[in-house]
């Protein structure tokens, strides 16, 4: 076999795969996204057998598999379950300002939303910390994670 | 009892529901950039491409001589042996008359693509290309045809230094 | 071979869909639960789960098997996708067989999703992934060309007559006007209407192709004493088989599916059935196209070479014509043509068929006579793979 030791020297066959897709959010997520894009709320389904709320809503338990009807507002805070600080885009260039990347576990409920945090220092975040959901402006919102500008710090 | 019951009836949503906010969504276009290596068989297919010339691989033990070239017989499941110069004509051992692109566009005038059995390969064997210089209605299985190719200048080492097969005219 | 009898105990799926508001867990949940509410089982009644689905470009989703699993029913259950091309649908099945027939489970929840629609401005884009990267896609080919180049080969070795192949889809999609999750039954079409359709890639016209569709379909798979417990009428899995050929497929007669005769040669053998045409009542042979029908009936040694149009145009395959000398009623459910083709979910929906059919339950469908064996089948990657299921009462 040819051995190509320097990679100039390669001759790839270089093509894309031209795919765009387009997500509809689900029976639960429809729900979900319409509030928080009209009313700014944040809703979970809760499975009472199970005990569970889940957010984001789903349209059924994976834990007993029973079809969940009942919804409930929860709040727009919760606390930073895990967290990271990025500091290169997809490309491995360097971003100009590093960025906090959070799972924020939604106060009540087993889930949560992976998301920015913003309005504060990377080296101030930690594993606990409170935090609470900034919206776009109504006007601006289009149905969809965006629409929640970020997390912050929760003001006490 | 019947399985009536057993069908759940799920959301049907119409192209008009996007379009009129009906219906939430969100869009995405991975990048999917890819960088493929050629390999040994296809690195040589189509640096000969390049020089004008199609070549194939022969099996000394099943005999069979294969294109798109590989590096090993998967009958029998060995290493192949050589590199056998092919002809660059053939016979259409099948083909159809497209009318659309691959996003869905109607054509005017018919693509027509076809399988073509080179000539020098084993019976039968050969690559996907498109037919010239035809009129789509008279292209039949069994017709043979000739590679029609780039002017050497431009060629790039790629299945489409072969423009198109065009028929023989005897 | 020290195998244990495995049975289907029940079904389920979802309306099948150009386009449906529903997430792929959403449709998986909402197949599965009618699959487990059809048998009386809950989900902690499963020992493990097998997804089917197509290539993660067709749902424009990467990762499908997890991304589907919770929808599946397979929070934290042993669990396992699988992905033999268009073929999925039917080895899915097979999977979850060995998986019980093994004895590792004594039940197995088995479902197979597809949401086509999430592909703008058409699924084609995802399509034109399966052709070769370097000598195939530089000269922009479209998903229809292997299939108009197959049905082509497959016209010009026997002569065969355009109007007896279309007869294939004034069947399917007649026959889908009895089918509840359809989404193209046509009660009044005619050959007429098929062979005056658009021509998309020649010979293949609109109508002699499937639309594609969402949707999925789940049954549930019993060892025998459990399925005993759980039904009166379990349905047997008798025999599986499945085959591939060369992925050259340029360098391959198309005219005749030979791999899928060898995997229906290894599913008869496995039923120990000696004249597949006497003892086959029913059957669900893939139909992408209409000519696909035609020709895996003939890999199925269901039909002569070359005859199976001329068969079909006598009404061989006509879901209520038993006065014929040879019925053997093909697609009753509608098939892909008439139902709907979410690919994956299609070919299961073939087994759900059989199995109805085989409990007497497929109400307007059901064909007369009380069947007691059946077969569906389905094929796929580069026209290449072959899966058979045999089942019985
Ligand atoms: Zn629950
Ligand atoms: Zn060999």
């Amino acid at each position: 076999m040819e051995k190509v030791n320097i990679v100039t020297q390669a001759q790839p066959w270089v093509d894309r795969f031209p795919l765009t897709g387009r997500y509809t959010y689900g029976v639960a997520g429809e729900r979900f996204f319409r509030e928080l894009k009209e009313n700014g709320r944040f809703f979970g389904t809760r499975c009472t057998a199970c005990d569970v709320v889940y957010v984001p809503p789903r349209l059924y338990c994976l834990r007993c598999f029973a079809p969940l009807e009942e919804w409930v507002e929860v709040p727009s805070t919760g606390t930073v379950h895990t967290f990271t600080v990025v500091h290169q885009d997809l490309d491995e260039a360097p971003l100009p300002t590093p960025e906090v990347i959070a799972f924020v576990q939604i106060d009540g409920c087993d889930g949560g939303l992976v998301h920015r945090l913003g309005e504060v220092a990377p080296e101030d975040v930690y594993i606990g910390m409170s935090v609470e959901a900034v919206l776009k402006p109504t006007a601006e919102r289009q149905g969809g994670l965006t629409d929640i500008a970020y997390f912050r710090p929760t003001l006490r | 009892m019947t399985m009536e019951q057993w069908v759940y009836p799920s959301v049907y949503v119409k192209e008009d529901d996007f379009r009129e906010g009906r219906v939430l969504y969100t869009t995405w276009q991975p990048r999917l950039f890819y960088a493929w290596d050629r390999g040994t068989a296809i690195g040589r297919f189509l640096a000969e491409l390049k020089q004008g010339r199609i070549v194939g691989r022969r099996c000394r033990r099943c005999r069979r001589v294969v294109v798109p070239p590989r590096m090993f017989c998967e009958h029998c499941f060995r290493p192949n042996d050589e590199w056998v110069p092919l002809a660059d004509t053939g016979t259409v051992i099948t083909f159809s008359r497209c009318y659309i692109t691959w996003d869905m566009r109607r054509l005017e005038h018919p693509q027509i693509p076809a399988v073509i059995a080179i000539d020098g390969a084993s019976p039968g064997v050969g690559f996907l290309h498109h037919l010239g210089e035809v009129d789509p209605e008279a292209v039949h299985i069994g017709m043979k045809v000739k590679a029609v190719w780039k002017p050497a200048d431009q060629r790039e080492g790629a299945i489409t230094d072969i423009l198109y097969f065009k028929p023989m005219t005897e | 071979m020290g195998m244990r009898r495995v049975a289907i105990v029940g079904a389920g799926m979802t309306k099948f869909v150009r386009r449906a508001l529903e997430t792929g867990p959403e449709l998986a949940w909402e197949a599965a639960s009618r699959a487990l509410a059809s048998c009386d089982l809950r989900l902690s009644d499963i020992d493990g789960v097998v997804l089917g689905t197509a290539p993660d470009a067709f749902d424009a989703v990467h990762m499908k098997g997890e991304y589907l699993s919770d929808g599946a029913g397979a929070w934290r259950k042993p669990y396992i996708r699988t992905y033999v091309g268009g073929g999925t649908g039917v080895f899915s099945v097979i999977q979850g067989w060995y998986h019980v027939a093994s004895g590792v489970f004594d039940t197995c929840l088995v479902v197979c999703e597809e949401k086509m629609s999430s592909h703008i401005p058409h699924p084609q884009g995802a399509f034109i992934t399966i052709f070769d990267h370097i000598l195939e896609r530089p000269l922009g080919p479209n998903l229809l060309w292997i299939f108009a180049m197959e049905m082509n080969a497959y016209m010009n070795r026997y002569g065969l007559r355009k109007e007896d192949i279309a007869y294939v889809a004034v069947k399917n999609k007649r026959n889908a006007a009895d089918h509840p999750a359809a989404m193209l039954g046509v009660r009044d079409i005619t050959i007429k209407d098929v062979l005056d359709s658009p021509v998309l890639a020649w010979p293949v016209q609109r109508m002699d192709v499937s639309p594609i569709a969402d949707g999925a379909v789940a049954v549930v798979l019993a060892a025998d004493h459990v399925a005993r417990r759980v039904t009166d009428k379990p349905v047997w899995i008798e025999g599986v088989g499945w085959n591939v050929d060369t992925t050259y497929w340029t360098n391959r007669d198309l005219s005749y599916p030979t791999y899928l005769e060898e995997a229906a040669r290894m599913a008869y053998r496995m039923a120990g059935i000696k004249e597949p045409r006497k003892e086959i009542h029913v059957v669900e042979p893939y139909d992408p196209f209409d000519y696909k029908e035609l020709h895996h009936l003939e890999g199925l040694l269901l039909a002569d070479r070359g005859k199976a149009p001329e068969d079909a145009a006598t009404g061989r395959f006509d879901r209520d014509n038993e006065n014929h000398p040879d019925w053997l009623p093909s697609s009753p459910s509608g098939g892909l043509l008439g139902v709907g083709n979410p690919i994956a979910a299609a070919g299961l929906m073939k087994v759900a068929e059989i199995f109805w059919q085989l409990r007497g339950e497929a109400g307007d469908r059901q064909i007369p006579g009380n069947p007691k064996r059946g077969l569906a089948q389905a094929w796929g990657d580069l026209m290449q793979i072959g899966t058979v299921v045999i089942l019985g009462v």
